[in-house]
């Protein structure tokens, strides 16, 4: 089965990362590349989105379409990244992001067959 | 022939509902599939066997309505061809295959109400119309519940087995909870003598039984299971004919069952030899306590507070520590009780327990006052009539 695995940010993470030096960042991020390297096998396609304030949002129901400057949901907690993968069942996918060494929540979504 | 009694029907359907629907899963291969079969099974034998009798084979009996159910679902279903045709072989799986059945029911990934539900309906074979009845929420709410539950299954696939051995603590931890939030459900709504629609506590300790069995290596099976039947085994005498609930000074010890006590003892002290302690263990040693004492006074409430300290290193939790505060006042008095009672005032407030206790000790303290206050607050928090009643009629007599 695929499923999608949707990295979130909380602030406390956000700013975790921040107040860390440049060793300890580069060593996150070391963790990271490692974990993608452990579960290559696994992982069809994977990105990391730019922060939220980078966002656009376009609504299509308001007769014109409307662009507003932001997410569209303010929220404490924004997906920062995704990797799709391929395994068997729910308990691998758990099993997969259990490991996940950075941001602390990820919501595990199956894709449609 | 003679007609089965209310009972006898929900055993006979409880012993045989969860192997049934662990094998038609197996020939099936869906979970979802197996399960409807299984559900028009136990409705068409809940319709026959009260004025047919049960039959002498009663998992033939089920198994061949399965069937034939699963047949007419063939003719209208061309994607269950195959599977169905699987289902023409007779059901004999080897092991017993029901452990699966609980671990799959009682995913994490599904949410406490469907878990409960799901299990008491593939697992014990209650329909949704006694699971309703027993949780006394409408039919409806119980049927949604079911079917989400089942629609996640499918959609999210999880899987239909038994978890690895790095998840199965966690895992076990999970079915266990939701058998003692079964347990709990019957037995803090139970009341008293007048005959109630579906003994949850009968369920919850088959399950329990039934994990026993089939997990016999794993201690906090053992200890649930304990735990549950020590409590069963006094439950004669937790009410008075009015359905009042009698406390546990002045209860009836003659009415208790002595030899389930007695096994359930037993059955910790196999439990504690396999050297991995746990809360189900400490919570069963703890009443096992209160049960083999010969009368009130008798209680060592030593021990209690020294299990109640390793409960509390094992799963630290406010109510755990309520607990031991009542077993303290036994040691040390009811001023040193109060103090550690008054410390979890900010974690506590809103539980009617907290301010009963606390009503009790400030009473031995010869605080009258500010007791009868704490009572009366610990009444406007329980709805249970029991509790209700109990703490009314403190009220009355100070």
């Amino acid at each position: 089965m695929k499923y999608v695995l949707m990295f979130v940010d909380t602030e406390q993470f956000a700013a975790d990362l921040a107040a860390m030096d440049d060793t300890e960042r580069e060593r996150a991020y070391a963790r990271v590349h490692q974990w993608f390297a452990d579960h290559h096998d696994k992982i069809i396609h994977h990105g990391h989105l730019m922060p939220s304030d980078t966002a656009t949002t376009l609504r299509l129901d308001r007769g014109e379409p409307l662009v507003t400057d932001g997410p569209f949901v303010e929220g404490k907690e924004v997906v920062s990244g995704y990797a799709e993968i391929e395994v068997a069942d729910l308990d691998e996918a758990l099993r997969v992001a259990k490991s996940w060494p950075a941001c602390p929540v990820v919501e595990i979504r199956p894709l449609a067959p | 022939m003679t007609h089965p009694s209310h009972s006898e029907l929900a055993r006979v359907v409880r012993d045989h509902a969860g192997r049934l629907a662990a094998s038609l899963v197996y020939l099936v291969g869906d979970f979802a599939a197996a399960e409807d079969l299984v559900q028009d099974a136990i409705e068409a034998a809940l319709a026959h066997w009260p004025a047919e009798g049960i039959p002498q084979r009663p998992d033939a009996w089920l198994y061949t309505v399965a069937r034939r159910r699963g047949l007419d679902v063939l003719r209208r279903e061309s994607r269950y061809r195959e599977k169905i045709a699987l289902v023409a072989s007779p059901a004999a799986p080897e092991a017993d295959d029901r452990l699966r059945l609980i671990f799959t029911c009682c995913h994490p990934a599904l949410p406490r109400t469907g878990q409960v539900a799901l299990t008491l309906r593939v697992v014990c074979g209650l329909t949704t119309a006694q699971i309703a009845k027993a949780f006394l929420i409408p039919e409806s709410t119980v049927g949604q519940r079911i079917t989400r539950a089942k629609r996640k299954i499918r959609d999210a696939g999880i899987p239909y087995r038994i978890p690895a051995a790095d998840e199965l603590g966690t895992r076990l931890a999970e079915v266990l909870a939701v058998i003692y939030l079964l347990f709990n459900e019957g037995y803090l709504s139970s009341g008293g003598h007048q005959a109630r629609y579906r003994d949850l506590t009968d369920d919850a300790e088959f399950l329990a039984a039934l994990l026993h069995d089939l997990m016999p290596t794993e201690p906090e099976a053992a200890g649930l299971l304990a735990l549950i039947r020590l409590h069963r085994a006094r439950a004669a005498a937790r009410f008075d004919r009015s359905s009042e609930i009698i406390q546990l000074q002045h209860q009836d010890r003659s009415l208790w069952d002595h030899e389930v006590i007695a096994a359930a003892g037993r059955l910790i002290a196999a439990a504690a030899a396999l050297k991995r302690p746990g809360p189900y263990q400490l919570q069963a040693a703890i009443v096992a306590c209160h049960a083999e004492a010969g009368r009130w006074e008798d209680t060592d409430w030593t021990q209690i507070a020294v299990l109640y300290d390793i409960l509390l290193y094992l799963a630290p939790s406010p109510v755990t520590r309520l607990h031991r505060a009542i077993a303290l006042r036994y040691v040390a008095g009811p001023a040193a009780a109060l103090r550690e009672v008054e410390a979890l005032a900010g974690d506590l407030n809103g539980y009617h327990l907290f301010h009963a206790t606390r009503a009790e000790l400030l009473r031995d303290l010869g605080h009258a006052d500010q007791a009868r206050a704490a009572d009366e607050r610990a009444l406007t928090l329980t709805v249970n009539p029991a509790e209700r009643s109990l703490l009314r009629q403190r009220l009355n007599w100070t």
